[in-house]
């Protein structure tokens, strides 16, 4: 395969991950507005950090308001992780890739894309908001499920896979580190209803919300709700997941017979790390800073998956 | 409703229907005219979901746009399509000939058939390409002739297209549109198929690859100059169907002597292009330093005969305007015989008293620039206003070198599905010619390219045309 579309289907799915995360963050912060009174404008600030977006907000706004935020988060151009800039670079990355994927898959992302560019033509209001964050989500869906469904498992989908789980790896983290305080014993008024609606937030911005009450069965405490997003293999967004999900794949790229590529190395070191450790442990040395080396690692994955697949040359 | 001026493919003056569309003028006077609208708006959804758009340069609002598809099909009767693969045949074999001659000994201009000027002063010959013969001799893998229709059997040839000929993609899926929404009527009527075309693209440039392969078969690539371009969509779409890598230059280098791509693995070498970029974007070092684009050193890699490039550099000569009007003697010069198809009759504005006749008749003419194409820069005399006829004027006598004229020719028409029902439309034709080494194929069918403005003579999309399906019917 040409280094080209191995990085073109990349971040294909990288930009269609970073796509629903966001439109859930989003979610989660206008389920927050309808609960809290008093600081929703913090809630919504906290919302576009976690997504990255903070410097390009404040560039053109002042305030955190409802509808500024998600306009900005669902709409913005200048917004290079708004909604509708993620669909329109993933369906140009597919575009370019398009002798890669399947018939399905293709029509699947360039419908959701002639789609949500018409819904997303005008500023969303309040009222429409829940069907176009539901469309959002279908329509992700439909492209998941085409991959799935439809295509070869060779190096194709591996490099599909890899951008969905860097991308997934990395938005757990950053979801994780913006509200890492709420999850601290020094915060915790345990039971305080406030802390179960940030907690709620957390679990809800990962989708998470009923298998983790499935799991824990309606146990609600910060260390197993760190230990759910980050070290719980079950759990499709958390760290452990993600990272034995690049391994398989970075494994199957490398090939048995092939000396062992640096992305390959870095991606086993950070998942050995992730499978032998105790949450409390975790928490005592410092959630924050280890949420920081998740981040940068991850960032640094990337990087070096581009250099070794030769992406840009 | 038909104009008796213009032949109509469809409805004799009388309003029956000629032979081959007998068939489907019966099926057709059984339908609702408003299903059938309202099928033509599906088509449109059914495109616009696959992707199959172009690009068109200077609109950024429009950036993607549709060509127009009309349902009501163009159909060749089977004793129509022999006499036109025989013509075409004729003169692809005679503009090989001619490419070989003209980069090696220029017999041609030896016998004193073509001036010598015609060729020395033309930016579309390639001083590289003198003396070089490209693997398997053959210049122009694919060309698309472009015909137009005047009279029961009356054909001209427009233009050859022996550059990178576009549009073969709306030919695939044009009759795949056609299978999916009148799957009927092809049970009822023979029609050629076209879907073969890609497979057969295929083997043609593998049967040209150098010989030197190290694979059990050469490796083929598209080679496209990105997301961007208008025709991005066939360029996929080609290398799709034929299984082929989609590369553009930034993918490609010259490693130890062969053209190579850089894959996952480390580079790949490859034995065929299929180019979709113009010669002065294929090497940087030959032909345009200035270029970012391109790949430096294919030339020498070419000229190694380490790689086919098709078409080959250089054969734009063959389809330069300038040369059109020389074609007649061309094919009879290389092929012994008469053309079968005829050239339109061509003034050289180069020439004082062709200048003269075209300046005094502009009205009646349309005048067309020696290096233009996608119908940019063309006048079209009898639908043109007097400003614009004085316009043209001043620009004809300050450049005439720039310029040849022809009559305006009484293109045939074929009714397209309108809200007020059929109604007649000028078209043109290009049909799909693959050349291997001896052996010529034609694709049975084509593009048909229709004005979709009433009385509208101007075919391109560009200008507001659309396409049709075009049916060949078997014996």
């Amino acid at each position: 395969m040409l280094g080209r579309t191995a990085g073109g289907l990349f971040w294909m799915f990288r930009y269609l991950e970073r796509s629903e995360n966001t439109a859930r963050l989003l979610e989660t912060g206008f389920r927050m507005a309808l609960t809290v009174q008093d600081n929703a404008e913090s809630e919504w600030e906290s919302i576009v950090t976690t997504a990255g977006a903070r410097e390009e907000f404040l560039e053109k706004y002042e305030d955190f308001d409802q509808a500024s935020v998600t306009n900005f988060l669902l709409r913005d151009r200048d917004n290079p992780s708004s909604v509708m800039s993620c669909i329109e670079a993933a369906r140009s990355n597919g575009r370019m890739v398009r002798t890669a994927l399947s018939t399905e898959v293709w029509e699947a992302v360039n419908e959701a894309w002639m789609i949500l560019k018409e819904e997303l033509k005008r500023p969303v209001s309040v009222k429409n908001l829940a069907e176009i964050l539901t469309t959002i989500r279908q329509h992700s869906s439909l492209v998941r499920g085409a991959l799935h469904g439809t295509m070869l498992r060779n190096d194709i989908f591996d490099f599909c896979r890899l951008g969905t789980f860097i991308e997934r790896a990395d938005n757990t983290a950053r979801i994780l580190d913006v509200k890492y305080y709420v999850l601290l014993p020094s915060a915790a008024h345990v039971g305080s209803r406030m802390d179960n609606i940030q907690w709620e937030t957390i679990l809800r911005s990962v989708s998470a919300f009923r298998s983790y009450r499935w799991l824990h069965e309606g146990e609600v405490s910060p260390n197993t709700i760190a230990d759910f997003l980050i070290l719980d293999r079950r759990m499709p967004r958390s760290l452990a997941f993600c990272y034995s999900k690049i391994v398989g794949n970075l494994n199957y790229l490398n090939g048995p017979d092939a000396p062992e590529l640096p992305c390959l190395r870095m991606a086993t070191q950070t998942h050995a790390r992730l499978s032998g450790r105790n949450i409390d442990r975790v928490i005592d040395d410092g959630l924050h800073e280890f949420l920081k080396v998740a981040i940068s690692e991850t960032g640094r994955l990337g990087s070096q998956i581009q250099e070794d697949f030769r992406f840009y040359g | 409703m038909t104009d008796n001026r213009f032949f109509d493919e469809m409805l004799t003056g009388a309003g029956d229907a000629r032979v081959p569309y007998s068939e489907y003028a019966k099926w057709f006077s059984g339908e609702d005219p408003k299903v059938l609208l309202k099928k033509s708006n599906e088509a449109e959804t059914f495109f616009r979901r696959i992707g199959i758009t172009f690009n068109v340069y200077g609109q950024k609002e429009a950036q993607e746009r549709l060509i127009p598809f009309d349902i009501v099909p163009r159909i060749i009767a089977a004793r129509e399509w022999r006499l036109l693969e025989k013509g075409i045949e004729q003169r692809v074999r005679a503009l090989n000939a001619f490419l070989a001659d003209i980069y090696h000994r220029q017999e041609i201009i030896k016998s004193g058939r073509l001036p010598e000027h015609i060729i020395s002063r033309n930016d579309a010959f390639l001083p590289q390409m003198v003396g070089m013969t490209p693997p398997g001799g053959v210049y122009t893998h694919i060309v698309g002739t472009d015909l137009v229709r005047t009279g029961e059997n009356e054909f001209y040839v427009l233009e050859d297209n022996a550059r990178t000929p576009s549009g073969v993609s709306y030919m695939l899926e044009n009759r795949e549109t056609m299978l999916q929404m009148f799957p009927e009527l092809f049970t009822k009527m023979k029609v050629r198929p076209v879907s073969g075309y890609p497979a057969e693209l295929r083997r043609s440039l593998s049967e040209c690859a150098p010989p030197n392969f190290d694979r059990a078969k050469p490796r083929v690539a598209v080679l496209t100059p990105g997301i961007h371009n208008s025709a991005y969509f066939e360029h996929s779409f080609l290398a799709d169907q034929m299984g082929a890598e989609l590369v553009e230059a930034g993918d490609l280098r010259v490693v130890d002597g062969k053209v190579q791509m850089r894959t996952t693995m480390g580079y790949k070498p490859i034995d065929v292009i299929y180019r979709r970029v113009d010669d002065d974007f294929l090497d940087p070092l030959s032909f345009n330093p200035d270029s970012m684009l391109g790949v430096p050193g294919i030339m020498d890699v070419y000229r190694a005969g380490n790689i086919t490039i098709a078409n080959a550099p250089g054969t734009g000569i063959a389809d330069d305007k300038a040369l059109y009007s020389y074609m007649p003697d061309i094919v009879e010069f290389y092929t012994g015989e008469k053309a079968i198809l005829k050239n339109v009759p061509t003034w050289r504005c180069s020439e004082p008293d062709s200048l003269q006749y075209v300046l005094d008749n502009l009205n009646e003419l349309v005048v067309k620039e020696v290096h233009g194409s996608g119908g940019y820069g063309m006048l079209v005399g009898p639908a043109a206003s007097k400003k614009e006829l004085a316009e043209f004027g001043a620009k004809l006598r300050a450049k005439p070198d720039n310029y040849v004229a022809q009559p305006t020719l009484a293109l045939s028409t074929v009714p397209i599905m309108t809200k007020k029902g059929l109604a007649p439309r000028h078209v043109d034709l290009r049909p799909y010619v693959l050349v291997a080494p001896g052996r010529v194929h034609i694709t049975p069918g084509g593009l048909t390219r229709v004005a979709l403005k009433e009385g509208s003579l101007v075919v391109n999309s560009s200008q507001g045309g659309g396409t049709k399906d075009t049916w060949v019917l078997g014996d």
